[in-house]
């Protein structure tokens, strides 16, 4: 059990990922992938500020976990975190997405420390997390591999692909995070390719399942902690969120997947952020 | 002429390479019967992962092998290493420059019997426009021997080419292979060749049958398609009055491509022989397949005699 005091840090934090991605990275005007960005806060916060061992000084450290976020749109909660732990100075949130710019519109390990790998073309992280997991295997290195997995990109073969691969080569240090936000680029999933029970397809593909609020800090860190106890088989945790979570005119809409914020729209979000500060 | 077939001469490198560095691993997509990856699993087992029908995932998991300091090799016809997986080898391989080795097995029209979908005309032309891609098409067991060491020393991704079939030597069993070095293998001062892979020897061929006609033909062994040394292929081909490029593979993206784009600034006027923008098909023997598509010394020789304005 965490304590309360580890629990509000985080909860703090995420709020703290939210406001970079509204003010720093996307900004009034600016497209931004703002919805799929803070659907995940809770989860990236809690990997970066508490469960992961990473060392922002030494981004090669071998003995690190490693956190690859597949659905690599959502790269500025990623960038946030990053910032935070002090991986590189919080100005270059600023400059995303510039010419020039150590952030990229889609995560970039030539570019930014802290980056594991290029994501951004969906479906392929599962099998790249596969990959670093048996590396890590074969030298013996007892570090996790968290993958953040969109539900949207969940309609590309390659994930069952993955799917298969790392049930039958037993990865049990390999945690897959469904951020399961139910709306992808252009409306409800459900609508589009229905991919009907997620934790129950995961299953059935030989992996242990963990159903979880993603925005629930406890239940986030229980659940990280039951992976570790795993043997034998890789993990999923299906994360139930909120597309835009905190940000009342993005919330559940799809508009925000990828929308420019009014002046209007970025005082409300800096206002509904302010509200759930204790 | 003695012969040896590339793909078994692979198979035997990779256990070379596997017995000298603990971080050579191997993936393969159910075909290491016929890629020869086979031989590397039977000695090192736990560095070998069968990834089954799924060339995809293969690949993005040879990333992440190599994000851990691997050195992954992978494995299938060069139809499906190349078409495949194309995406997967663009986003996460290349444009970070992973150290990831792709397999094109049973290349050209060398499986001559499973038809088109197995066949490659292509796949030169998708690997060379890939950025940071490097292109190796060996042109006998020895040199595929050669290649494929020199590719597991070279960092970033590349891509070597392998024919099917046992191909007459060309090379030395010592020869000097060097990643981007053109190897003349005959000298002539009238019409310049520039072939690869199996190519080499029906144009060394040709080059025999128009000695006799007084026409002397240079015959270069282009085993690197990219990076193409464009200094050394102009200063080649000054003086000549035509040149000839031979592959086995289409005519548009591959080793004449290359060549044409070398020349460019150069007025030489050059001609290809290769697949004419068509599709394989199925036949009972290889060299059957490849007069049926013009890939003879004959048709160097008249391709030659052509360039000469002679009939």
């Amino acid at each position: 059990m965490a304590s309360p005091a580890t629990v509000e840090k985080l909860q703090a934090k995420a709020l703290t990922l939210r406001e970079h991605i509204v003010t720093d990275l996307i900004g009034v005007g600016k497209a931004g992938h703002l919805g799929g960005s803070c659907s995940g806060a809770e989860l990236v916060a809690a990997l970066y500020f508490h469960k992961m061992k990473h060392d922002p000084n030494n981004p090669a450290w071998e003995g690190r976990d490693r956190f690859l976020l597949s659905k690599g749109h959502a790269a500025l909660v990623q960038y946030a975190a990053l910032a935070e732990a002090g991986y590189f100075p919080k100005e270059e949130l600023g400059k995303c997405k510039t010419l020039g710019a150590m952030l990229q519109g889609h995560p970039d390990m030539t570019k930014t420390p802290g980056i594991e790998a290029n994501t951004g073309s969906l479906g392929q992280g599962l099998s790249i997390g596969s990959g670093i997991a048996l590396g890590l295997r074969l030298d013996g290195i007892a570090s996790k591999v968290y993958v953040m997995v969109g539900d949207g990109e969940l309609a590309e073969g390659q994930i069952w692909e993955a799917a298969m691969a790392a049930a039958s080569y037993k990865l049990d240090n390999l945690v897959a995070i469904i951020d399961n936000n139910q709306i992808q680029a252009t409306g409800p999933i459900a609508e589009r390719m229905d991919i009907g029970p997620v934790a129950a397809k995961f299953a059935a593909f030989g992996w242990e399942t963990i159903e979880i609020d993603g925005h629930d800090i406890p239940a986030i860190l229980a659940a990280l902690d039951q992976a570790d106890q795993i043997k034998g088989k890789p993990i999923a945790i299906i994360a139930a969120t909120v597309k835009g979570k905190c940000i009342s005119f993005a919330e559940h809409n799809a508009a925000f997947h990828n929308g420019a914020m009014t002046a209007e729209q970025m005082e409300i979000a800096k206002s509904d952020l302010q509200k759930l500060r204790r | 002429m003695t012969t040896k077939s590339l793909r078994q001469a692979y198979g035997e490198t990779l256990v070379e390479l596997g017995r000298e560095n603990k971080n050579i691993v191997v993936l393969e997509a159910d075909l290491g019967k016929s890629t020869m990856s086979i031989l590397f699993q039977k000695e090192f087992p736990d560095r070998y992962f069968e990834m089954s029908i799924a060339e995809a995932n293969m690949a993005s998991t040879a990333a992440g092998l190599a994000l851990t300091g691997k050195i992954p090799f992978i494995n299938s016809f060069a139809v499906f290493s190349t078409g495949r997986c194309f995406d997967q080898l663009r986003q996460t391989i290349s444009i970070a420059g992973l150290n990831v080795k792709i397999c094109g097995s049973s290349a050209g029209l060398s499986d001559y019997g499973d038809g088109s979908t197995h066949q490659s005309v292509e796949d030169m032309a998708i690997m060379r426009a890939i950025p940071k891609m490097t292109v190796l098409v060996p042109v006998d067991a020895h040199q595929t021997r050669q290649a494929v060491r020199a590719m597991a020393k070279r960092p970033g991704p590349c891509y070597i080419r392998i024919n099917r079939n046992e191909l007459p030597f060309v090379t030395a069993e010592q020869g000097d292979f060097e990643i981007g070095k053109l190897y003349p293998v005959r000298d002539g001062g009238d019409i310049l060749v520039f072939a690869n892979g199996v190519m080499v020897s029906k144009a060394l061929e040709a080059a025999d049958s128009l000695a006799k006609e007084g026409i002397a033909v240079k015959v270069v062994n282009v085993p690197t398609v990219k990076p193409l040394d464009k200094q050394a292929v102009l200063a080649m081909a000054a003086g000549f009055k035509a040149i000839v490029t031979a592959e086995e593979h289409s005519v548009i993206g591959g080793l004449g491509g290359a060549i044409a784009e070398a020349m460019s600034e150069a007025p030489v006027p050059l001609s290809m022989v290769g697949i004419e923008d068509r599709f394989g098909t199925s036949a009972t023997g290889y060299d059957e397949l490849l007069a049926c598509y013009g890939l003879t010394a004959d048709a160097i020789a008249a391709r030659v005699r052509k360039m000469l304005g002679r009939r």
